[in-house]
């Protein structure tokens, strides 16, 4: 049951970390930081927040870590714009 | 002498006459100069003095502190430049000078003039207000940056980027940065940024270089392109001292391209704090809830009523008591109260009890009836004794007694009439006598008149 759970909190964090972006991740996240320390939330309440805001930090803190760097650069080509891989320096 | 003025001006007064007259021409202020510096002084005060010349004349100038603070070079002897100012006299010591409040060295100083130009069209037109600045995106996942590919610039910008956040992207629009084509390329940059909208912020701008090198960040196409540009945009043109017209019209200038990448992108040390900053808070918060909650079930178990039960039996079979007996004083205080009520009103009735008043009646009644009884009596005996007096009187006026002695009386013969007179009755009449003892009928036979008739 306990394992049921957890697998499902996960599926739907892995999906929701598809979906939302870090920026609204750390929004929601500073909310629920917010509405906890106002002290005004029922302890079960509060217990939910908790966990919501910690898979949200953890979320924040997969996007952080992850370092697929793209650099791209834009190039006109046939039909308009195309993106390709660049590096600096090569020309120097 | 003869030819002596009435009124002579004094040195003071002429001076300022000469200032004055300086000050009042249009033609000696707000002009631009152009000149060589020598005799250069940084005095102490942080005022510059110093001399413009060229081949044919000289003129003294000053620049004070406030106006020389935000010079973007450093002036030196030998230096060609063209300074803005006006013309007035220093008073103490009868001499003219320049009073420049900008400066900026010659050879570009066309330039140097149209970019004042523009600067203030623009100003006034509101494309630098700072109401129409946006605030930068906090986590941008893509920043756009629209200069050379090949300069020091995109390779500060990318590098200090890798290094701040290696998980942000960046899209490089290439772009060339001087030349006539410069500030076209740049426009069409900014407005496909735009179009694509794959950038959550936009750094524009080129390393450091000549005025005429950065000076398409000066056109005005350029500004008002960064103005239109939904996407924030972030100005990096040149060092620390180039100011462009983009650079005032951007949502924010910097004064590098490596601060125009710190400043599109927070440091990931900095995120990682704050995540764990925030999640301290969170288990602070939680923490503390958990805290309460625990304090408040405490504080129930710990009350009486759970650690012991019988405690609060007692203390209401107590209270009960305590009503009971209240309660029964109350009720013998009530009765107590009602039998002295019902005491006083007995009294008081007492008090006008109406048994004396009618003893008292009847006693009255009784003597009263017996006045009564006592005067009817006296009554009844003195109207006796008068009426027996009066029928002696009358008895003894009575005719049937003077009738005993031997009188008649003669009465018509109905004995309706007493016949008084011989001439009431003729002789014939039938008439009737009363005697004491009985009547008699007679008649008339003759009648004798007297003239005298004794009764």
């Amino acid at each position: 049951m306990a394992n049921n759970g957890a697998g499902k909190a996960e599926a739907a964090g892995e999906n929701g970390a598809a979906e939302m972006s870090f920026e609204l991740a750390m929004e929601k996240l500073e909310t629920i930081v917010a509405k906890l320390e106002s002290g005004d939330v029922p302890l079960e309440t509060a217990i939910e927040l908790f966990q919501e805001g910690m898979t949200l930090s953890r979320l924040c803190g997969q996007k952080l870590e992850q370092v697929e760097r793209r650099i791209e650069m834009l190039v006109e080509g046939d039909g308009g714009l195309q993106r390709k891989p660049f590096s600096a320096g090569k020309e120097e | 002498m003869r030819g002596e003025p009435a009124r002579a001006l004094t040195i003071r007064e002429i001076t300022r006459l000469i200032k004055n007259k300086l000050e009042g021409d249009p033609g000696l202020q707000d002009v631009w100069l152009r000149g060589e510096i020598s005799n250069f002084t940084l005095h102490s005060s942080g005022h510059m003095y110093f001399t413009l010349k060229d081949e044919n004349s000289r003129l003294k100038c000053i620049m004070f502190a406030s106006y020389n603070q935000r010079l973007p070079f450093a002036p030196k002897n030998g230096m060609k430049v063209l300074a803005r100012g006006g013309v007035s006299v220093y008073e103490r010591d009868g001499q003219y000078q320049f009073y420049a409040t900008a400066m900026q060295p010659d050879g570009i100083g066309s330039l140097y003039l149209a970019f004042e130009q523009l600067k203030r069209k623009l100003e006034e037109e509101g494309l630098f207000r700072p109401e129409a600045k946006r605030a930068l995106p906090l986590y941008p996942r893509t920043v756009g940056v629209i200069t050379s590919p090949t300069g020091a610039a995109v390779r500060d910008i990318l590098i200090t980027l890798e290094r701040r956040n290696p998980g942000v992207h960046v899209l490089l629009y290439p772009v060339s940065v001087q030349g006539t084509g410069a500030a076209p390329s740049i426009v069409k940059a900014i407005r496909e940024m735009n179009e694509l909208g794959a950038a959550d912020v936009l750094i524009v701008g080129r390393g450091g270089g000549s005025l005429e090198e950065l000076w398409a960040f000066n056109e005005e196409v350029v500004a008002r392109a960064i103005r239109a540009s939904a996407i924030p945009v972030i100005s990096a043109v040149g060092h620390e001292t180039d100011f462009t017209i983009s650079d005032f019209a951007a949502d924010i200038r910097a004064a590098t391209p490596t601060a125009a990448a710190e400043l599109a992108v927070r440091h990931i040390g900095e995120l990682r704090q704050e995540l764990a900053h925030l999640e301290q808070r969170m288990a602070g918060a939680l923490g503390r809830g958990l805290a309460r909650a625990k304090e408040r079930w405490q504080h129930a178990a710990r009350s009486p009523y759970f650690t012991q039960p019988r405690r609060s039996l007692l203390v209401q079979a107590e209270r009960l008591d305590r009503l009971k007996e209240a309660l029964r004083y109350r009720i013998r205080e009530e009765q107590s109260r009602a039998q002295e009520r019902a005491t006083r009103l007995a009294g008081r009735l007492q008090a006008v009890n109406p048994r004396q008043q009618i003893v008292h009646a009847r006693q009255r009644m009784t003597a009263a009836a017996k006045g009564l009884e006592l005067a009817m009596n006296a009554i009844a005996r003195d109207k006796a004794s008068r009426f027996d007096s009066l029928v002696r009187q009358l008895d003894a006026l009575s005719p049937l007694k003077v009738m005993a002695r031997g009188y008649s009386l003669a009465y018509d013969e109905q004995e309706k009439k007493l016949i008084r007179s011989v001439n009431e009755v003729q002789p014939g009449d039938l008439i009737r006598l009363r005697l004491t003892d009985g009547k008699l009928d007679c008649q008339i036979w003759g009648i004798h008149g007297e003239e005298q008739v004794n009764g």
